[in-house]
């Protein structure tokens, strides 16, 4: 709710599930979670699975996009105007190829004054979004506390993460 | 559109509460505004923002967070301790000037 001058009467909460790894899944996360701090929302996010990637120190930076199975990049992503002409399986699969469509992706978000992967988490542990990881995916790829970043506020169960988030919006990315 | 009385003015505010014109803007008005959003002193280094965002607004519109903190020099950290709860749009309101625009 929000009152004439823009208070919330409440503070809004929102919980972002985090368990994809890829470039075009991370961003999403990112973007939502500090939109909602910056609208004074009170944000969790937890990772899971793949997810942790994205908080992990050597990971986050080196994120991908493939383009097999993509059916959404089309050539017109790399300044070829050819409308809905895809890039063929057949050529993604080719060594290098998720490398370059990383790199254009990269690029476009650069000119665009979008933070790396690994500033945007730092801006949000900054911004006082408090960020968890899966106790279960941790345990289950061997991760340790020291592979991720250090505003990580804790390694938590499913359960715990509930319990945290009761009464807000809960994202699932 | 709407008006309201601050510091005595008689001032156009949209219907999120910011101020339609910057140029009605006062020091005064911002004093009673940041009360309004919780600031009760605004500091040094409150105005330090304040004026950094006025002199850099685009079409009335106030910068975005992570322009102000690469314009000010001022953390992330240190502009949510000095306007918590949505820093960027906080400013935008007490320096009088628009919602800033774009999601970083």
């Amino acid at each position: 709710m929000v009152s004439s001058n823009g208070h919330t009467s409440d503070t809004r909460k929102m919980a972002f599930v985090c368990t994809k790894g890829t470039l075009d899944m991370a961003y999403p996360a990112l973007v939502m979670g500090w939109a909602a701090l910056g609208n004074g929302v009170d944000v969790t996010m937890f990772f899971a699975f793949w997810g942790l990637d994205i908080i992990r120190k050597t990971r986050q930076d080196h994120l991908e996009i493939a383009p097999v199975g993509n059916t959404s990049m089309k050539l017109s992503m790399m300044g070829i105007h050819a409308d809905n002409l895809g890039i063929p399986n057949a050529v993604g699969v080719l060594p290098g190829m998720t490398a370059l469509a990383t790199k254009l992706m990269k690029d476009k978000m650069k000119a665009l004054g979008v933070p790396t992967v690994g500033e945007y988490v730092q801006m949000l542990i900054d911004g006082g979004a408090k960020l968890y990881a899966c106790k279960m995916s941790v345990d289950m790829m061997g991760i340790k506390r020291e592979d991720f970043v250090d505003g990580l506020a804790g390694i938590v169960t499913a359960s715990d993460f509930i319990d945290m988030t009761e009464g807000a919006q809960i994202v699932f990315i | 559109m709407t008006t309201r009385v601050l510091s005595g003015m008689t001032v156009e505010v949209n219907e999120e509460g910011f101020l339609l014109s910057p140029d009605a803007w006062t020091p005064e008005l911002a004093v009673e505004i940041a009360r309004e959003e919780g600031i009760e002193e605004l500091t040094p280094a409150h105005w330090q923002v304040i004026e950094w965002c006025r002199k850099n607004a685009v079409n009335g519109r106030s910068p975005t967070l992570r322009q102000i903190t690469a314009g000010t020099g001022l953390s992330t950290k240190e502009l949510f301790a000095l306007f918590p709860k949505g820093p960027a749009k906080k400013v935008a309101r007490i320096a009088g000037l628009g919602k800033p625009e774009g999601c970083v």
